[in-house]
């Protein structure tokens, strides 16, 4: 009996997260346009709202070009490794009060770990498309995720410092009387940056900019494999996304609204994860894109020193 | 008994695992059944923006890169340091809290020497 | 058989199927794709021996950082199908002779072992109470503390080391 919960559990969950992953692409769209006094797609249905079906349609029934040279095996893997590293991610993240897929201990390391095999996805693509572009464009992107891995990992070392435990729903529960935000805001700008530079986002996207390299690592894909790399991306997004509302914004804390009642933090937790995930396509529409010799300086020479600053300081606090 | 220990924390995870390589691998495989398939030389040459392909697909790439995944290396192994470190910071004290000042001051010796070399300099 | 011995016995099967696939292919990179399943399996060999938290520094260093350090060489050596070097060279029944020989040898040692060392104070049970990492941060920070420091230097020579030697390619 508990098993089948379990597994319903994580049929739910796990469906609701890819249809998510169906419709941010829309939500993107529709908030860039407006936010370029435009509207955005809006002939497939009402508003466009049947728009994201039709393009996997689209993706899903177009033909399979596989590139003469390419290296078989390792094209038809790279994707389903992104795929794999970007939705397994779910099964920590607590969406209310005790409930998560799975209550690891080590919460936040599975997260890093997976987010890990999720660069060996762009690499391995770039190199198995034997093109010239995807090669070069796989190998920069991989450097850039690598670097910003780094800063990535020492930025939550501080919220683990507060809550003094790794597991996700510990660190929520720690945050029941005031967030980590404010105690930790270097930490907090540090893990947005290179959150946004992980996840091959605006401005650190050069790597896969259609005026740059083509599509950078995933040049040769089309059709459903290239849709399988971008769920990669989204999904991480996602994970980022929610990774900060969990260890900086208090996760699914928040007064208890009336109509919804005990299922109050559930919607708490959506409307602060699309807060975040807003604030993404906000970036998105503003800001000019980094050379890539920048954001790599960047990465090396001013985030890693500051999350380790905000490690010395909140260590040196905590001591006192 | 020794080894007798099943972690079934971690039966979920590796349910969701399951579940997220079948999705991967099934959209892949129903595609084969419905996509078409009409492959030409043109189509499957590399893309150059509308060139012939010109030149060896995978010349050689400049150090930088092998540089840099190196002191990855070294500077993620220095992070895992840090995760039990902070985990168990409340337990440790002053004394732990000077302890890693130590270790973060020896890596920070070599991160300058790093700096100075021009490591760090992309271009 | 009960069931974590089921689950010794696929590890064990598995880990040896995966290091003869390792070795044994002409492809570099496809090398490093079956690395990758192979640190998967020790990660979860890790969960069952009750240490979550190595199981999860596995991935992220191994197959994380290791990996694609040695996916970038692959790459920056241009190793290329068919420029390998032949499959098996001429003297291989001799090498396969030596490498049994050695098995044998490694099997009759190991299957000498039969006292089990007694369990020290870290039993199951504590370590679930307070989480692994909570357990290896309060010890390895205090009673491990030289061994500690050391890898400090040890990871301050890694990091000089790289750079010189990179960088004299370079000039």
């Amino acid at each position: 009996m508990e098993l089948l919960l379990m597994f319903v559990k994580i049929l739910v969950v796990v469906t609701i997260f890819m249809i998510h992953l169906l419709y941010v692409q829309y939500f993107e769209r529709k908030v860039i346009g407006h936010m370029q006094a435009r509207m955005g797609p809006m002939r497939v249905g009402w508003h466009g709202i049947l728009q994201p079906v039709a393009d996997a349609l689209k993706l899903f029934f177009k033909e399979d070009i596989i590139p003469s040279q390419s290296d078989r095996p390792i094209f038809f893997v790279a994707p389903i490794i992104g795929v794999i590293a970007g939705v397994s991610t779910i099964a920590v993240i607590p969406l209310w009060k005790s409930f998560s897929i799975a209550n690891l201990n080590i919460g936040i390391l599975y997260i890093l770990a997976l987010s890990s095999i999720g660069s060996f996805s762009i690499i391995l693509g770039g190199w198995a498309s034997n093109s010239k572009y995807s090669f070069l464009g796989g190998l920069r992107s991989s450097a850039q995720v690598i670097s910003y891995e780094i800063s990535l990992g020492l930025s939550l070392v501080g919220v683990m410092m507060m809550a003094g435990s790794a597991n996700l729903s510990d660190i929520v529960n720690a945050q029941a009387n005031s967030w980590f935000l404010f105690p930790q805001l270097i930490a907090f700008f540090v893990f947005l940056v290179s959150a946004i530079a992980e996840t091959n986002r605006v401005p650190f996207d050069l790597p896969e900019a259609e005026t740059e390299l083509v599509a950078g690592f995933a040049t040769e894909y089309s059709g459903m494999r290239w849709a399988l790399f971008f769920m990669a991306e989204y999904a991480g997004m996602f994970i980022m996304s929610s990774l900060a509302v969990v260890c900086f914004m208090g996760g699914w804390n928040g007064p208890e609204l009336p109509l919804v009642g005990e299922y109050s933090g559930l919607l708490w937790f959506v409307l602060k994860v699309y807060g975040f995930i807003f604030f993404y396509f906000w970036i998105r529409a503003t800001l000019p894109r980094y050379r890539y010799d920048q954001l790599m300086s960047l990465g090396w020479k001013i985030f890693i020193p500051l999350a380790l600053l905000n490690v010395i300081v909140t260590g040196f606090l905590r001591v006192l | 008994m020794p080894g007798s220990y099943i972690p079934t924390d971690y039966f979920p995870v590796a349910i969701v695992i399951l579940i997220a390589t079948l999705i991967g691998l099934g959209t892949l495989l129903l595609g084969l059944v419905v996509r078409p398939r009409r492959p030409y030389t043109q189509k499957l040459s590399p893309y150059e923006s509308g060139n012939p392909p010109v030149g060896e697909p995978r010349t050689e790439f400049s150090v930088k890169f092998y540089i840099i995944a190196m002191l990855f290396v070294v500077f993620d192994v220095e992070a895992v340091f840090l995760y039990p470190w902070a985990v168990a910071y409340d337990k440790l004290g002053m004394f732990g809290f000077v302890e890693m000042m130590l270790f973060i001051f020896i890596l920070l010796v070599g991160y300058v020497y790093v700096w100075k070399k021009g490591a760090f300099n992309w271009e | 058989m009960t069931l974590p011995q089921l689950f010794f016995a696929y590890f064990a099967l598995s880990m040896t199927v995966l290091s003869l696939l390792i070795v044994t292919r002409k492809n570099p990179v496809h090398s490093v794709i079956w690395m990758l399943v192979l640190f998967i399996h020790i990660a979860a060999l890790y969960l069952f021996l009750n240490a979550e938290f190595l199981a999860a520094i596995q991935i992220i260093i191994y197959a994380g950082a290791i990996l694609v350090l040695f996916l970038f060489v692959i790459m920056l050596l241009n190793l290329k199908r068919e420029e390998t070097a032949q499959k098996y060279q001429s003297q291989w029944p001799i090498s396969m002779g030596i490498a049994l020989v050695f098995a044998i040898f490694m099997t009759m040692i190991v299957g000498k072992i039969t006292v089990m060392p007694a369990l020290g104070e870290y039993s199951v049970e504590a370590i679930k109470a307070e989480g692994s990492m909570m357990t290896i941060g309060k010890v390895l920070y205090t009673r491990y503390l030289l061994p500690f420091e050391i890898a400090s230097l040890v990871l301050l020579v890694a990091i000089i080391g790289a750079v010189v030697l990179a960088k004299q390619r370079v000039e």
